[in-house]
């Protein structure tokens, strides 16, 4: 199965400072009580919204970003793929952060949501110029492992096959994972636990 | 070089190397419950495809269910609507499932190795980052979100990139008092909660080798609290012991043959580990968070952090403000509104045990709403065979069903305003147990009784002493 391929993700961008912000805080667990994921986009940081003055995804000089920049380990905690589906409902194309948990990097790859890195200091930057200039604009490429900003360009980390999934449309796996059932049924006849003891 | 249990298990269950790079790796048993699954489903059907292997996947429900009023429909209709589609689809695509009228129904991470569903060599998935859990029997056991459980229910594999694995070996004897729970939040505090990314978590050392399964299930539960995504211990003969005669286990002749395949998947003595890390029992002491996350913790006969200087102290600031909490000062002595035993961490018989000796004869401070709940209909029914629902209902704890309850307040058990709770849960994370300015203390179960009855945190080797246990 083939998905949409994705390269470049061009647009405004939105900072939230701090490490280890957790999926809790992305969407409390309160919004999770539905059996779809519409509507978690107006959810996403609802309860740091309302505790924290000035809050980005409050902040109406952010609307309209497709770049989210984060700190270290974003995404720890629970596994619910509602964090990264509320991201990408309210218009988040790609994350670029210092570190991602691996539930959320792998939760974000399976809805096309990208996540890149790079060091605290370039993160640092970019953080620093768009609370400044809220209307700068960052250009990732994929392809270049790059952001162009202005008339300057930092590179930015991603596996080689998370970029090569990404950049030929093959991120959603379960296409790859029934393109050879048979194979699967052989594990299944050779697992000592089900062929039985 | 010889080969590590993860990779042994990675190796029997490789479909194929995938061109993403990552290994589709087939998946032996698959948990589901109702909070990350109807998506999953739906995804199912807008493609066409059945469930692979409903014989290998199980359901139960946990998360949102109330652990008073049982009674259709709940009063929430958000829960109501998750129950009834997790109903509608297990019986649309044949999956075996416990409902609240099964004596079978419980947590997820409580009732797979209780029934003997979780066995050493298998790959375990469910749409839980709390499935490390699993790890304490020898199996790999994976947290997945919504996506890959509708992969896991299309195929019956999941694509995933390859873990290293560290060797954590706690050494020597654990004191009076202290107990797995504090093992982990030690760990935590010293690797870090990023510590484990892209690693598998080898517990073992003679504490651990000397721990039942269900102190192994506390431990491998909180490995996604470090940041890595499977824990394990290496399959024993407590494990085996432990398995003998549950209901998925095999039975007879099978069993034993089957504990022979179960040594095999052992990691072999000279494994090649990419880290080692070597803890002394001893020196560990009970602990308590104080933070926002779960590496966030000291001693309880320890200060809280002070702030010092922010730039190297990323966090601890925000997490003393949220908390409000004071830097230097003891964390013994911080007082408490509610007291929480329960969660897929600390919910199992013994933890029931171990918080009841704690309160047996003693009374719940007045100021402190506290409240036990088991983690299954099993456990629940085994702990009220003993007597201990009278002696928490004596002490003034209130007596609940099973379920996930106030870990995350997805059902109506949950903070008001900034009380302060001490859990015996795994996540601190700011609004956490359902109220946004709520505030968590993770620590023991006897650990949370003690601080029941004091009415703050305190050290319950002092609670022992003082009462002669």
């Amino acid at each position: 199965m083939s998905n949409r391929k994705i390269d470049r993700i061009e647009g405004t961008a939105i900072p939230v400072r701090g490490d280890n912000i957790d999926t809790d805080r992305i969407i409390p667990a309160r919004f999770l009580k539905a059996i779809t994921f519409d509507g978690l986009g107006e959810h996403v940081f609802e309860d740091d919204r309302i505790a924290i003055s000035g809050h980005p995804f409050s902040n109406p000089a952010y609307a309209g970003a497709r770049l989210l920049l984060v700190n270290e380990n974003f995404g720890s905690g629970s596994s619910r793929e509602h964090a990264p589906q509320a991201l990408k409902r309210w218009g988040i194309a790609a994350c670029v952060g210092e570190s991602f948990s691996e539930i959320f990097k792998g939760n974000a790859l399976a809805i096309g949501l990208v996540c890149v890195t790079t060091s605290h200091e370039i993160i640092d930057r970019l953080m620093e110029l768009v609370e400044t200039v809220p209307t700068s604009r960052l250009a990732l490429s994929l392809n270049h492992r790059s952001i162009d900003v202005g008339d300057s360009t930092v590179s930015v980390d991603v596996e080689g096959p998370v970029r090569d999934a990404l950049l030929s449309g093959t991120w959603d796996a379960t296409g790859l994972l029934l393109d050879d059932f048979d194979v699967v049924r052989g594990v299944a006849s050779r697992v000592p636990y089900i062929r039985g003891f | 070089m010889g080969k590590t249990l993860l990779k042994k298990v990675w190796d029997l269950h490789t479909v194929r190397q995938l061109s993403t790079g990552q290994t589709q790796l087939f998946i032996g048993l698959h948990l589901i419950h109702e909070v990350t699954t109807p998506q999953a489903f739906d995804m199912l059907r807008a493609r066409g495809v059945g469930v692979a292997f409903p014989d290998r996947t199980f359901g139960t429900t946990d998360h949102i269910i109330p652990t008073g009023d049982i009674s259709r429909p709940f009063q929430d209709p958000l829960a109501e609507a998750m129950l009834s589609a997790l109903e509608r689809n297990c019986a649309e695509f044949d999956i075996p499932f416990w409902n609240l009228d099964s004596d079978r129904q419980g947590i997820v991470h409580v009732i797979g190795p209780e029934l003997g569903l979780t066995q050493p060599g298998m790959t375990v998935a469910c749409g839980d980052s709390h499935t490390s859990t699993h790890g304490a029997l020898g199996a790999v056991a994976l947290g997945v979100g919504t996506s890959q459980v509708r992969d896991v229910l299309a195929s019956q594999s999941l694509a995933i990139d390859p873990l290293k694995v560290r060797r954590i070996a706690v050494n020597g004897e654990l004191g009076r008092g202290i107990f797995a729970k504090d093992v982990i939040l030690e760990i935590i505090h010293r690797l870090g909660v990023n510590g484990g990314v892209g690693y598998a978590y080898e517990y073992g050392g003679s504490a651990v080798e000397r721990m039942s399964i269900e102190e192994r299930l506390t431990i491998c539960n909180m490995s996604i609290e470090g940041g890595a995504r499977v824990g394990y211990v290496n399959p024993d003969r407590t494990t085996f012991e432990y398995l003998k005669g549950r209901p998925f286990a095999p039975s007879g002749d099978a069993f034993d043959r089957a504990v022979s395949w179960w040594r095999s998947i052992a990691s072999d003595t000279d494994a090649d580990y990419d880290d080692v890390v070597e803890i002394d029992a001893a020196a560990i002491e009970p602990r308590v968070t104080w933070g926002i996350n779960p590496g966030q913790s000291v001693a309880v006969s320890e200060c809280i952090p002070s702030i010092g200087r922010e730039d190297q102290n990323r966090g601890v600031a925000e997490a003393l403000a949220f908390m409000g909490l004071n830097g230097g000062e003891r964390i013994a002595g911080t007082k408490i509104d509610v007291a929480f035993v329960g969660s897929c961490t600390n919910s199992r018989l013994s933890d029931l045990r171990e918080a009841a000796r704690v309160a047996k004869g003693h009374s719940v401070a007045p100021h402190v709403k506290a409240l036990v709940v088991p983690g299954s209909r099993a456990v629940q029914v085994a702990a009220e065979d003993e007597g201990l629902d009278q002696l928490f209902r004596d002490a003034g704890f209130e007596w609940r069903g099973a379920g996930c309850s106030m870990c995350l307040a997805m059902n109506p058990d949950r903070l008001e305003g900034n009380e302060v709770c001490a859990s015996s849960s795994n996540r601190n994370f700011k609004g956490r147990q359902g109220s946004p300015t709520g505030r968590t203390l993770l620590m023991s179960p006897a650990m949370v009784a003690a601080a029941a009855v004091a009415g703050e945190v305190t050290d319950v080797r002092e609670h022992f002493a003082r009462t002669h246990l």
